[in-house]
């Protein structure tokens, strides 16, 4: 029941940012950011539906990977204006690259390597990106709760990554318990972050 | 007086599982959702009230009226035989003559309230009761559609009161919710497709099979949410709430198109739950 009540509130919090939150900005973060939080609120809403043990999908690998890339792309678009263009041709390349590595049956490790990479770069992009911009004065310093959700995105990828290789660091039982907790904050961050920036 | 309480409260408690609080709380929504896409913000409350007092009279009335008629169904069924009518805890005479009282009561009040709301009013209740449950649920699968443009009367009897005539978003309002029905009932009928079949009713999923009711049920949840997307577009709805209602149709869609390729009871149940969720938030977003 808690963990219900709290991907509600992840939903709600998603939907409101979907809604208004993001009002104000060009086109493509406007797409951008109404991608990555129209699947938090979508993924939020499928869990309560039909339980934490939907995350056993394939396709979560797939949409987990689209949250991170289409944050992270709206950020650069809006913020770093010299690598609009590049992170664009970046992000669009690595959706589909993970999309056709997922669909098709590869042999070896490439899905794995491209998975880390693109999901790699995202995070971190997300992560530094607000909290650089916040300490130099770039963003209010409100900003650098994005960063701080970026942490706590990156903290949840890596969990269920671990955990989908076989080599959990946490249990299963515990990953689930906390993960639905862990999405809300990291909501919470991005919506607060974006609000004060 | 304290016995005449306790009669009440027991009268009540076995009443109230025979106006299927869910199903009609929802179709409620759409006639109240109706009325404010056309007078939002709601000025005359005594308006609204009467709106959702004669709407629930006359949806909870019809469907205490389908469950008296269905009631040698509902006590073949496994999901049903347990309803108040199926296992006797309420007579048929008392269901029937409660189901006629709030549906009068309903319909009387609406045609007080403005004719032409009114008229719609009685046209989902005459749908529902007489052509559906009555003539075809037990002859056709495709008895639905008729479910379906009953189910759509509340929203388009809601927003003509607010208007005062019906007008073409009042239409693609109806038919969202005339769309929306097969992706909430196919997927019901699947899931309990034995207990269709042990009580003789055509269903999609019997008499078409499984994978063409699965494709029934994408397709219809593509055209209700297209339906809603433009009666959200031509009503003014903010762009801001558009983005909202187009993720949560991407949502409904994905979930119809992966119950079409990797079919599972689950995914089903979930699509189930999802459209109902769906045609809440639409209802709320089409408020604002």
């Amino acid at each position: 029941m808690t963990a219900r009540i709290l991907l509600l509130l992840t939903g709600l919090l998603a939907a409101w940012q979907v809604a208004i939150g993001i009002d104000g900005a060009e086109a493509l973060p406007i797409f951008a950011y109404t991608v990555g939080f129209g699947m938090l609120l979508v993924a939020s809403l499928l869990l309560i539906i039909l339980g934490l043990e939907a995350l056993d999908s394939p396709i979560v690998v797939i949409l987990s990977t689209t949250i991170p890339l289409s944050l992270s792309l709206g950020l650069v678009w809006e913020h770093w204006l010299l690598l609009r263009a590049g992170y664009l041709v970046f992000a669009v390349l690595g959706f589909l690259a993970i999309l056709f590595t997922r669909l098709v049956p590869f042999r070896g490790r490439l899905p794995v390597y491209l998975l880390t990479i693109v999901h790699g770069i995202a995070g971190l992009t997300i992560f530094l990106l607000p909290i650089a911009w916040a300490l130099s004065g770039r963003a209010a310093p409100g900003f650098a709760l994005v960063g701080a959700g970026g942490a706590l995105i990156g903290l949840g990828g890596l969990m269920l990554s671990f955990l989908k290789a076989g080599r959990p660091v946490l249990s299963q039982a515990t990953i689930l318990k906390i993960l639905p907790g862990l999405l809300l904050l990291m909501t919470a961050a991005f919506v607060l972050g974006f609000a004060l920036a | 007086m304290h016995s005449v309480l306790r009669l009440i409260r027991t009268k009540f408690k076995l009443y109230w599982p025979l106006t299927k609080s869910l199903q009609t709380g929802l179709l409620l929504s759409t006639g109240l959702a109706g009325y404010m896409s056309a007078r939002c913000p709601v000025m005359h409350w005594y308006h609204f009230l009467g709106l959702g007092v004669s709407l629930y009279l006359a949806i909870a009335g019809s469907t205490i009226i389908n469950m008296w008629y269905d009631r040698d169904i509902d006590a073949v069924m496994n999901r049903t035989h347990h309803r108040p009518l199926a296992d006797r805890r309420v007579t048929p005479t008392e269901a029937v003559r409660l189901g006629l009282v709030l549906s009068v009561l309903g319909v009387g009040l609406a045609v007080a309230m403005n004719p032409l709301y009114g008229l719609i009013v009685f046209a989902g209740l005459f749908f529902d009761v007489v052509v559906y449950t009555l003539w075809l649920k037990r002859r056709t699968a495709w008895s639905i559609v008729w479910g379906g443009i009953a189910g759509g009367m509340p929203i388009l009897a809601g927003r003509a009161y607010g208007l005062g005539q019906i007008d073409g978003i009042g239409v693609l309002l109806t038919l969202a919710v005339l769309f929306w029905i097969p992706t909430h009932i196919l997927t019901f009928s699947m899931r309990y497709h034995t207990d269709y079949q042990a009580a003789k009713i055509p269903t999609f999923p019997s008499t078409y099979g499984f994978p063409a009711t699965r494709f029934t049920i994408a397709l219809s949840s593509v055209i209700a949410a297209l339906s809603i997307g433009t009666a959200g577009i031509l009503i003014g709805m903010q762009w801001g709430f558009i983005r909202l209602l187009v993720v949560l149709s991407i949502g409904l869609f994905l979930l119809a198109v992966a119950s079409v390729f990797r079919p599972t009871e689950r995914i089903n149940f979930g699509l189930f739950k999802y459209a109902s969720l769906y045609m809440l938030a639409a209802m709320i977003l089409l408020s604002i």
